[in-house]
């Protein structure tokens, strides 16, 4: 893969850094070739390369943000209701990503309000509701047990409605996105929004686990189709993971990174900045 | 059977046809394709160049079988070699001479700890050997009630003593109950920790050398990518885990972490998690890990 200027050893040791960093195998070698093609072009002395290198992956970060139009900036629109949906597979970061968001829109004095419709996990609603404790922040929740989760979000959004609630987000249990059913359960749930709230802005962002492997992908896809997703959240980087596989969604599914989890506390949420994620991606 | 690295490799071999040896010249494209295979089920690059190693010392002089693929003899060569590695067959779990036996959970947050918790209880329920389950993670909110209410649903006592208490002495009371009350295995669930995070290791340290365990499991998601050897390599180092349960493993991961799970810390993977309900906990079966890893 990748003839090109830069000899055997120096493209062995790129492909380990990005390899090593869950940036998968299909991902890398477009990242080698451009690099070699670039180098080719411009007839670049090799110590440039780890430049240019931080530079292609700042471009396949920023592609999502430039063709889709948004703004790098990330906020809800005031005086008007919007809904995040929040979504991903089992243990990736949800419910407190919900407690961190919840946090940031209070602190931006959003009025705020959470829809607890994870009805199945144990102890997922006493979860969210501490996190609401922290946040200041209310849950609608349905104290019965495995309740619909649909009928959950369908309440909330009427209170949010009748409340003026500018920021409602929508904590959702964990599936695998191989799970038939359970898709199926979260297409209704992004149905439910569509229908019950035609006029708000609707986000709806994965979860992802920096740790995660290649099947990061597979969950992109999957959940892309079923709750129409509009952008990534990477959590747990404060662990030795770099999240490259958020690199790979990226590019393949044109999808912004929104936010980055760096920790359990409250406060532990950034906005994503593909700057930041390049240095770190490609720092040993 | 046609799989993904059946079919690479049946390219990689064309060369071979005609040829009755495997040697070190014409096996290297399929070396090549079963790096590619193994990378892009999430196997670490380093057990992946130590695997590779391996499997072209076993298929070197190897004769090409009349009548057999060279392909796929070779990718038996590679089968056997995983499975190899993977451990010969299904390691149960620990049993004190003389009880209660103490298993400690470890992990990264969120890879299944606590449900294991409850799956490895009720697993013991069916064996007729009475659990406690101890709870320890004052930090998650909520992860207390999270263990008491799986508790409830398999019918096992849980011990607790609420989040401002120690972790450490949560575990001590824990097993000084179980003496008490003459129960056969104790579970501690922990809070999930990044093996970075030196204070929360050092605690994990405390409570294991407080209850000496008579086995310590390390929990891993079978979706984690190539950080599964760094985090293996610590805990392990650290704590000295005794074996490994693999979650998540109903999902479509190729779970290649298995590999590098088995590889760095040498320890068996004891069972492997198989959905959120409690039942669904199986043994760890290295055949059937080999395929799946392979994809076929
Ligand atoms: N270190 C670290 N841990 C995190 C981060 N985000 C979440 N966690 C931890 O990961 C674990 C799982 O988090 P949850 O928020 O419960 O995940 P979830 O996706 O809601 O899980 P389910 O609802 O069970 O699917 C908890 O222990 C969290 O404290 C992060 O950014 N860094
Ligand atoms: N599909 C599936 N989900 C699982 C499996 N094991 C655990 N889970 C789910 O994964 C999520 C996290 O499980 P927990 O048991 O809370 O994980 P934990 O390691 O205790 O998490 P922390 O205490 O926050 O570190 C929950 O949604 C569980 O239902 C499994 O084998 N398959
Ligand atoms: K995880
Ligand atoms: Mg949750
Ligand atoms: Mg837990």
């Amino acid at each position: 893969v990748g003839k090109g200027p830069l000899n055997e050893e120096a493209v062995m040791e790129i492909e380990a850094l990005l390899l090593q960093a869950d940036v998968g195998i299909e991902a890398t070698d477009y990242i080698v070739e451009t690099l070699q093609a670039k180098m080719r072009e411009e007839a670049l002395p090799l110590e440039s390369a780890i430049a240019y290198l931080k530079e292609i992956v700042r471009e396949i970060l920023e592609r999502p943000f430039q063709e889709k139009n948004t703004p790098i900036t990330f906020a809800p629109e005031q005086d008007k209701l919007n809904i995040w949906l929040i979504t991903g597979v089992n243990g990736a970061g949800k419910t407190t990503t919900i407690g961190k968001l919840a946090h940031l829109g209070q602190k931006s004095d959003y009025t705020c309000l959470i829809a607890a419709a994870d009805t199945f996990r144990a102890a997922a609603v006493e979860q969210v509701k501490a996190w609401g404790d922290r946040a200041n922040t209310e849950v609608v929740a349905n104290p019965g047990k495995n309740t619909d989760p649909a009928a959950v979000v369908y309440d909330a959004i009427s209170k949010a409605q009748s409340k003026g609630t500018e920021l409602l987000l929508v904590d959702t249990a964990g599936r695998l996105q191989n799970k038939k059913n359970l898709m199926e359960e979260l297409g209704k749930i992004r149905k439910v929004i569509d229908k019950k709230a035609p006029d708000a802005n609707i986000e709806s962002l994965l979860v992802i686990d920096a740790s995660l492997g290649q099947n990061g992908l597979r969950q992109a896809e999957a959940f892309t189709e079923v709750a129409r997703l509009s952008g990534v959240v990477l959590t747990k980087l404060d662990g030795s993971s770099k999240g490259g596989v958020a690199l790979a969604i990226s590019k393949q599914l044109n999808l912004p990174i929104r936010f980055i989890g760096a920790g359990e506390g409250i406060e532990d949420l950034r906005p994503f900045s593909s700057y930041e994620f390049a240095e770190a991606l490609l720092s040993e | 059977m046609f799989d993904a690295l059946s079919e690479s490799l049946e390219s990689a071999w064309k060369k071979l046809r005609g040829q009755d040896k495997i040697t070190a010249n014409n096996i290297k494209p399929a070396l090549q394709e079963v790096r590619r295979s193994l990378l892009s089920a999430d196997v670490n690059l380093q057990v992946v160049k130590n695997f590779i190693a391996d499997v072209e010392k076993a298929a070197q002089g190897a004769d090409v079988i009349s009548g057999v693929r060279p392909d796929q003899q070779f990718i038996k060569i590679v089968n056997d070699e995983l499975v190899k590695v993977m451990g010969e067959s299904n390691v149960p779990l620990a049993e004190a001479d003389t009880p209660p036996t103490i298993i400690l959970m470890a992990g990264l947050q969120g890879t299944g700890k606590t449900t294991a918790t409850a799956k490895l209880a009720l697993h013991l329920r069916k064996q007729e050997r009475s659990a406690l389950m101890v709870g320890t993670d004052v930090y998650r909110p909520a992860a207390i009630d999270q263990l008491k209410t799986l508790g409830e649903q398999i019918e096992v006592p849980v011990f607790e003593m609420g989040t401002e208490a120690n972790p450490v002495e949560v575990a001590q009371k824990g097993i000084e109950k179980a003496q008490a009350e003459g129960i056969n295995t104790v579970i501690i669930d922990t809070a999930g920790r990044l093996q970075i995070d030196q204070d929360m290791m050092e605690e994990l340290i405390s409570i294991k050398n407080a209850v000496s365990p008579h086995e310590v499991l390390l929990v891993v998601d079978a979706m984690t990518g190539q950080e599964a050897a760094s985090l293996t390599a610590t805990f392990h180092e650290q704590v000295g885990v005794t074996g490994a349960i693999l979650t998540k493993l109903d999902g479509d991961t190729r779970g290649g972490a298995a590999l590098s799970v088995r590889q760095v810390s040498g320890q068996p993977i004891k069972f492997i998690g198989v959905g959120e309900k409690v039942e669904a906990l199986q043994p760890f079966y290295p055949e059937r890990m080999a395929s799946r890893i392979l994809g076929m």
